[in-house]
């Protein structure tokens, strides 16, 4: 396989070198906008979690895009990434190690955790179909938020401690890292935007080889028509349990930098509004649409602060805006023009690709996923 | 000649329904044998069997003198058969040769240059249209596509569903006659029709499937032949 999979490369490096770019630049000018103080209070608290919410929506899409599986439970993937990045965090706090090695930790360490609980949960759920599927990803999804709950963790001088009670039997020095329903609190906020940026990154780079990949060629195989797929020798099953756990894992990276970016975090943050809200940036920017998702979570974590001037109308508005949003991307004439725009901007490619072209347009809108 | 494929006693439900009542055949190197039968006569069920999508209670299916009947189905496809599921099943979104590419998933790297150019030598059509999302092709190309992705890996046996579902009388043509050139280049070929007249005519061997169980088997010729066949499947 590696030699086609040499010759069909190299589109998609271009392809994945100009997000890293277009990635890059957003990055450098919002930097040089915020030294110069000219990134208005709110916006400047918002960077972090943008960029957690960009890395939510891109591993979410590889699920509900890529592999075709509705998931509703992402954010109980988060959960765990955040109180595992948390804890990590804390029970380093006192070995001197500078803050960049232990969100490093944090990070590493909430991606495993939540890439074992998404390979653990992926076992069952997908030997399910379609909306039974999306049910029981719901049910877990609550499931985990209600195991953290009851999860009380801390550490002293003789150790660390973990029960589903609170008591723990702490010294009087000890502290508290993870207090059941109160979830955690007086968490160092060591996240920052520079650290979302290159998760950012991590994730684009993660998610659009893998989509490369023969692995990621056989998880579309999978999606697009099962049948054919266990025809040709697929395994479906394995496919699908890739893509679950490695969105789980991407989730659970973007989840502990969310974490680490509040002095405190409620276990209830996770519920199943946040997984609804992660679903809307992927439907949004279009399903299997990396670009779109970026966006889509970018302006949809913007909207709601940009339209505090409303008041009371601000949720109003903001479904207003939804709505806007989703008949102008299904319009057929507005899509027809902004392909033509971005034709003329970026002259058609060689031949061999072609054929490519209908395909892409195709997933822009996301309708023919099913 | 050796047998590539023997298939002894059968049975296999749906939940309660019967639908495999002990059947029995094999197939020879090189050999077309077909199954025909009326809708629901469990020709397609006999297939999925065969290829691990589904289970037999009893019985036992031996494919080159190992058995295969508790083998997984995606390990079946490494084995050797390969499966031309009914209607069509392409993968809709991307182009022609990537489906090609896609059949050889289990296949050896190095045989993909030489068997693309194979089925490409088998489908001038295809080999037109390498580049085009295969969503986009008329029903008979992609018929054409789902047997050349199937040949992408070597099969010893070609399964295929009925090919000449829901084509017009002159693609139907077309598709035999691959199927015929397929079978001169030494494919051995499982083939299951509704279309009883054209499989009994390429057929080297057929059985009739009734509910489930197999009423006549013969050559191709007697059957066409057999009174019986005549009434129930050509129409006097």
């Amino acid at each position: 396989m590696k030699t086609f999979g040499k010759r069909k490369l190299s589109p998609y490096a271009k392809d994945s070198a100009i997000s890293y770019g277009l990635v890059t630049a957003a990055f450098v000018i919002v930097s040089i906008l915020n030294s110069m103080g000219l990134v208005s209070s709110s916006l400047q608290g918002q960077l972090v979690p943008i960029c957690c919410y960009i890395v939510m929506a891109v591993s979410l899409n590889l699920v509900v895009g890529i592999s075709g599986e509705l998931s509703l439970g992402h954010a109980g993937f988060m959960s765990v990434g955040a109180f595992t990045g948390i804890v990590i965090s804390g029970i380093l706090e006192t070995s001197g190690l500078p803050d960049v090695g232990r969100l490093i930790a944090a990070i590493l360490c909430g991606a495993i955790m939540a890439g074992v609980f998404g390979f653990l949960i992926g076992i069952p759920v997908l030997k399910l179909r379609g909306d039974y599927l999306a049910i029981v990803t719901l049910a877990f999804g609550e499931i985990i938020k209600n195991f953290m709950n009851i999860i009380y963790a801390g550490k002293d001088s003789t150790g660390f401690h973990l029960r589903t009670n609170p008591d723990l039997g702490l010294e009087p020095t000890g502290r508290m890292l993870l207090n059941g329903p109160m979830g955690a609190t007086q968490v160092q906020r060591i996240a920052s935007f520079t650290a979302g940026f290159i998760l950012v990154l991590v994730t684009l780079f993660i998610v659009q080889n893998l989509m490369n990949s023969k692995q990621g060629r056989a998880i579309m195989a999978c999606r697009d028509n099962r049948i054919a797929a266990e025809s040709i020798g697929l395994n479906v099953t394995k496919y699908k349990l890739m893509a679950f756990t490695v969105s789980a894992a991407l989730a659970g990276m973007g989840g502990a930098l969310f974490g680490l970016n509040y002095s405190t975090l409620l276990p209830i943050k996770f519920n199943f509004n946040t997984s609804v809200l992660i679903l809307v940036f992927v439907v949004l920017g279009g399903l299997g649409n990396i670009w779109g998702s970026i966006i889509a979570a970018t302006i949809l974590t913007i909207l709601p602060e940009a339209l505090r001037q409303f008041a009371d109308y601000r949720m109003l508005a903001y479904a207003i805006v939804l709505i806007l949003v989703m008949i102008a991307t299904y319009n057929p004439f507005l899509r027809s023009r902004v392909m033509m725009l971005r034709d003329k901007i970026i002259p058609k490619k060689d031949k061999p690709d072609e054929g490519r072209k209908p395909r892409t347009r195709r997933k822009k809108s996301g309708k023919e996923v099913g | 000649m050796g047998t590539v494929l023997t298939v002894r006693d059968i049975n296999v439900y749906y939940g309660a329904i019967h639908a495999i009542k002990g059947i029995s055949f094999d197939v020879n190197k090189g050999e077309i044998v077909t199954l025909i039968g009326a809708n629901g006569a469990g020709k397609s069920t006999t297939l999925h069997t065969i290829s691990g999508l589904l289970r037999s209670k009893t019985g036992d299916i031996e494919f080159l003198e190992s058995s295969i009947a508790r083998t997984p189905a995606h390990k079946i496809v490494a084995k050797g058969i390969s499966h031309v599921p009914e209607g069509r099943r392409i993968f809709q979104r991307m182009t022609v040769e990537e489906n090609l590419q896609m059949g050889a998933f289990v296949s050896k790297p190095e045989r993909i240059a030489h068997n693309l150019e194979y089925v490409y030598e088998q489908f001038p059509r295809l080999k037109e249209r390498t580049k085009q999302i295969a969503g986009t092709l008329s029903g008979g190309e992609q018929q054409m596509l789902a047997m050349g992705r199937a040949l992408m890996c070597d099969p010893r046996l070609l399964m295929l569903d009925e090919p000449s579902m829901g084509l017009a009388p002159i693609l139907v043509d077309q598709i035999f006659e691959i199927i015929q050139n397929l079978h001169k280049a030494g494919t051995t070929i499982l083939l299951v029709e509704q279309n009883a007249q054209m499989a009994l005519s390429v057929a080297d061997r057929a059985y009739v499937i009734e509910t489930g169980r197999i009423t006549l088997s013969g050559t191709g010729e007697e059957l066409a032949k057999s009174d019986e066949v005549r009434k129930a499947y050509l129409g006097g």
